[in-house]
């Protein structure tokens, strides 16, 4: 008997999953012809990547083979396009000649790479990333070894990198945006990812525009913008898809972006259905596989007459990089109308975006177990106000009832981690408090070490105290910031984190601030906490900055200022000193002083003329000493192996690489560090905030030293054989001080404060986090190498620098 | 120099500059041949001006962080009252107010007594 007939066009995985939702519903309803122009199966395409690293072969992807199509009776016809589409007759035609007719027609023709119309794009050598032919390509071009350039960071082209480089290539990754994945991610986990990235040894250039694929005969290089070359012998283009719609326009369908489709996933034509990439729903055309599945089953309800609606979808974003966990879903651009929440520890970061007590976005990096339970919340639009309090620590404490955090946390099992810093787990402090009767926060932070180094857990902590002793629990009495509030420094710190503050009127708001606009003791601390915890977003707030700070000088008893230049590593030169003598004779400056850090203060500036004293200095190429900031201030050198007959290394070149690396950060008090060639020490490394002092082994890391109120000597962090090691020691511990330490705190109260041995531990002894720490101190830093003095000089804040009025004088001096 | 006014002293009120001349929550100094005067506007927008010496060691309270109506002094954190210029707390020390007229934005200081008012502070 003559069935219905269902032509499928295309038979990428919308296709596939139609025909299985249509053969389950009802396996006699149509005779099914699937043309596919690959002359293959269907094949799980999102698994490419896979099979590209070598991880999986095409027969692990595989969904339906020829034995599928053979029993549930459908015809497939490989390698054959359908080049047209007549609805008059209902007909559509092959590129062989051949016509068939059909009664339903569903058009799955899925997308097209997009190709940028580069010079050199026809090339043999560049290849798209779309189907398992472009991946054989791929893998035939790795076997040769050589460079690949993957032009695009988004999803695939990093996915595509990944492989490459696991399939032996070097691999070189350029992408137009500053950061990677900026659709799916916002900067800073763009930032964990790159980073991430580079671990694996390809090379990450953000902001590069191609400006050509070089090469006679085969792809040789690229070209960029700016003028660089970089030679390959292979050139991904993963830039992006475009719906491949040519058929159904050509056939008079209505199109758009894509092939437009009513909530049935019908087209214009009634009898013609479209599914997949190649579709336009509601504005909008969806690139991943979720959205495709769950318009599938509409496909199929409307074929067997039962009609459903797509509604749209939202969608979740995974990378396929094995080691790299990175979960994104729903809609997480920043808007007024939004709260969000955020947690960071070492390499992980978690960002929640609220609107009106319910989840609309999620961007999880490192740790994306919970990613799935986020994004149910995110499609089912619950309230969550009940749990928002914990909601970012995931399911593990949403529990069934109306949330008492304190049985959430009882219900946690003990091997959940509380402590990230530490790695402490409940089932440990738990038994800790019950062995030694621990009854206070100190108790259990001196014991197990949990919450003693960045606090953040330290909730959880007593939370778990009084799960576990209940009321004998003895609250720690915290000191407040000051009058203004009765919170501490470090749950202030927390709680930015927790609530995502961003602005000083936030967390005063937030935090129930007992003064209108604080003080001068809050306000300072404030400002430097939301400096360090958002770099590049925080706008800094001079008014609540010490005048020595605002006017970036250093304010003196008759309210003149100080004026101290930048000399690296305490060296300087003629003409540096020649520009000094210049600026002191013109401006009168009346004393001139070689300070205890190497550098030169000039002494009793008029304000007045400060910004004109910075522009002389700057014309030398000199910039700010900083000598004012709670903030790196000096690095003091010897001369090291380059002269002394006693240097072990060059003490300093590395004064110099350090203050070049630090200058500009902000930190809880002033830094200073001294770099000694030899353990004779005529750097006096041993009593600064950080130290180093060079051996024939290499390099001993000193800190928490203090020559002022108080002396004392440093403790030996570490000893490292290069460099390299130094510095990023320094740049992590460092970093480690800023996000722990309270406002006005010296590196030796905050090392006796949280303990030696938790610096060591995240510092020395797990490479991984010191990583992550130095990481995040340079990521600070792009923002922070700004010269304030020539910012100044160009006009910045010239309110600071010159009175409103000069009242009476003509009188006078008539 | 920008926004620089040359006044001459015309009656009580003398015209010395806009209430936008001055950030919120900081001040900006008036020149006068009496001495420096700091006219500080606080967070709610309003404006104050005191001579510009600490009654402690004559710091310049115009670089001071404004906060309410007070300003801490940058030289030893003392805490002097914008309305009575009175230092804060347990110190004791007056600095002289002035009084200050704003009038479709723009900010009047009564200098009439400053001369006085310097001689009797020194």
């Amino acid at each position: 008997m003559d069935k219905t007939s269902l032509i499928v066009v295309g038979n990428g995985m919308a296709a596939g999953r139609v025909l299985e939702h249509l053969l389950e519903a009802d396996r006699d309803a149509y005779a099914v012809t699937v043309f596919n122009a690959e002359p293959r199966v269907n094949y799980n395409r999102i698994m490419l990547s896979p099979v590209l690293s070598g991880e999986k072969t095409y027969e692990d992807i595989l969904i339906h083979d020829d034995a599928w199509y053979a029993a549930n009776g459908v015809t497939l016809v490989k390698g054959e396009a359908i080049v047209g589409i007549d609805r008059e007759t209902k007909t559509v035609r092959t590129a062989g000649g051949a016509v068939h007719g059909y009664d339903k027609l569903l058009i799955a023709t899925g997308s097209n790479p997009l190709i940028i119309p580069l010079p050199g794009k026809d090339l043999p050598g560049v290849v798209t990333y779309r189907d398992l032919d472009d991946v054989e390509k791929m893998m035939a071009a790795a076997s040769q070894g050589g460079r690949a350039v993957v032009i695009g960071g988004g999803l695939l082209g990093l996915e595509a990198a990944a492989g490459l480089r696991a399939q032996g290539m070097e691999v070189t990754v350029l992408h137009l945006m500053p950061t990677l994945m900026e659709r799916q991610l916002d900067p800073a986990a763009g930032y964990l990812l790159q980073k991430a990235i580079e671990d694996r040894g390809i090379e990450v250039l953000c902001k590069a525009n191609t400006h050509a694929i070089l090469g006679d005969t085969t792809v040789t290089g690229v070209k960029l913008d700016d003028g660089r070359e970089i030679a390959c012998s292979l050139v991904v283009m993963a830039v992006g898809i475009r719906p491949n719609m040519a058929l159904a326009k050509d056939a008079g369908l209505a199109v758009n972006r894509g092939v437009l489709v009513d909530d049935g996933m019908r087209t214009s034509d009634p009898d013609i259905f479209a599914v997949g990439e190649c579709v336009e729903h509601r504005g909008v055309c969806y690139g991943l596989v979720a959205p495709l599945y769950e318009s599938a089953k509409v496909v199929a309800a409307g074929l067997t007459g039962s009609e459903g609606a797509y509604t749209g979808s939202v969608t979740a974003t995974k990378l396929k990089v094995t080691g790299i966990d990175l979960f994104s879903a729903g809609d997480f651009a920043d808007a007024k109308d939004r709260q969000e929440i955020v947690y960071r520890a070492p390499g992980v970061y978690k960002r929640l975006v609220l609107r009106d007590n319910v989840l609309i976005g999620a961007v999880l990096y490192g740790e994306t177990a919970d990613g799935s339970w986020f994004f149910d919340l995110i499609k089912s639009g619950s309230d969550i106000s009940a749990m928002r309090d914990t909601l970012i620590f995931g399911p593990a404490f949403a529990g069934g009832e109306p949330l008492d955090p304190t049985a959430a946390v009882a219900a946690l099992p003990d091997d959940a981690q509380i402590c990230g810093c530490n790695g402490v787990c409940k089932g440990t402090i738990v038994s800790a408090i019950g062995a030694k009767g621990l009854s206070s926060l100190d108790d259990v932070r001196a014991v197990t070490k949990a919450s003693a180094s960045c606090g953040s857990c330290t909730p959880l902590v007593e939370k778990l105290i009084v799960a576990t002793i209940g009321d004998k629990y003895q609250a720690a009495a915290v000191e407040p910031i000051c009058k203004c509030t009765d919170l501490g420094h470090d749950e202030v710190r927390r709680m930015i984190v927790a609530k995502g503050l961003r602005s000083i009127p936030a967390v005063m708001q937030e935090l129930s601030w007992k003064t209108s606009c604080g003080c001068a003791k809050c306000r300072p601390a404030l400002n430097y906490y939301l400096v360090c915890e958002w770099p590049g977003e925080y706008e800094d707030d001079s008014q609540s900055r010490f005048i020595n700070e605002r006017v970036h000088a250093n304010i003196q008893k008759d309210g003149t200022y100080s004026v101290v230049p930048r000399m690296w590593g305490g060296v300087t030169s003629p003409a540096e000193l020649r520009a000094i003598a210049d600026v002191a004779e013109k401006f009168n400056i009346p004393s001139v002083k070689v300070t205890g850090g190497q550098r030169i203060d000039l002494l009793g500036v008029r304000k007045e003329d400060l910004p004109a004293v910075w522009a002389d200095l700057g014309k030398a190429g000199m910039i700010s000493g900083a000598a004012y900031a709670k903030g790196l201030r000096t690095v003091k050198t010897c001369v090291g192996s380059e002269w002394c007959r006693f240097g072990t290394q060059d003490s300093t070149g590395l004064g110099i690489k350090i203050e070049k690396a630090m200058w500009g950060s902000w930190t809880p008090a002033k830094v200073k560090l001294g770099v000694s060639g030899c353990p004779r020490n005529c750097a006096e490394a041993t009593c600064k905030d950080i130290g180093v002092v060079c051996v024939e082994a290499g390099y001993e890391i000193h800190f928490a030293g203090a020559a002022g109120l108080h002396v004392r000597q440093t403790e030996v962090l570490t000893l490292v054989p290069t460099e390299e090691e130094a510095m990023e020691i320094i740049l992590a511990l460092t970093q480690l001080y800023r996000e722990q330490g309270r406002y006005l705190e010296r590196i030796y109260k905050w090392a006796k404060r949280v303990g030696t041995p938790s610096i060591k531990a995240a510092i020395v002894d797990d490479p991984e986090r010191r990583r992550v720490y130095a990481d995040r101190f340079r990521f600070s830093q792009q923002f922070s190498q700004v010269d304030p003095w020539a910012e100044r000089v160009k006009g910045l804040e010239a309110h600071e620098f010159a009175p409103m009025a000069e009242v009476g004088f003509k009188e006078a001096a008539e | 120099m920008n926004q620089m006014l040359q006044t001459r002293f015309d009656g009580p009120w003398v015209k010395v500059g806009r209430v936008d001349d001055i950030p919120l929550q900081g001040s900006r100094v008036v020149k006068t041949h009496g001495g420096e005067v700091a006219v500080f506007k606080a967070a709610d927008g309003r404006v104050f001006a005191l001579r510009n010496r600490c009654p402690h060691k004559g710091g310049p309270l115009s670089e001071g962080i404004v906060h309410g109506h007070a300003v801490t002094c940058p030289l030893h954190n003392w805490v002097i009252s914008l309305e009575t210029g009175e230092a804060q707390g347990a110190d004791s020390g007056c600095t002289k107010v002035i009084g200050v007229l704003v009038e479709d934005g723009v900010v009047h200081l009564d200098l009439s007594r400053l001369p006085r008012l310097m001689e009797a502070a020194e």
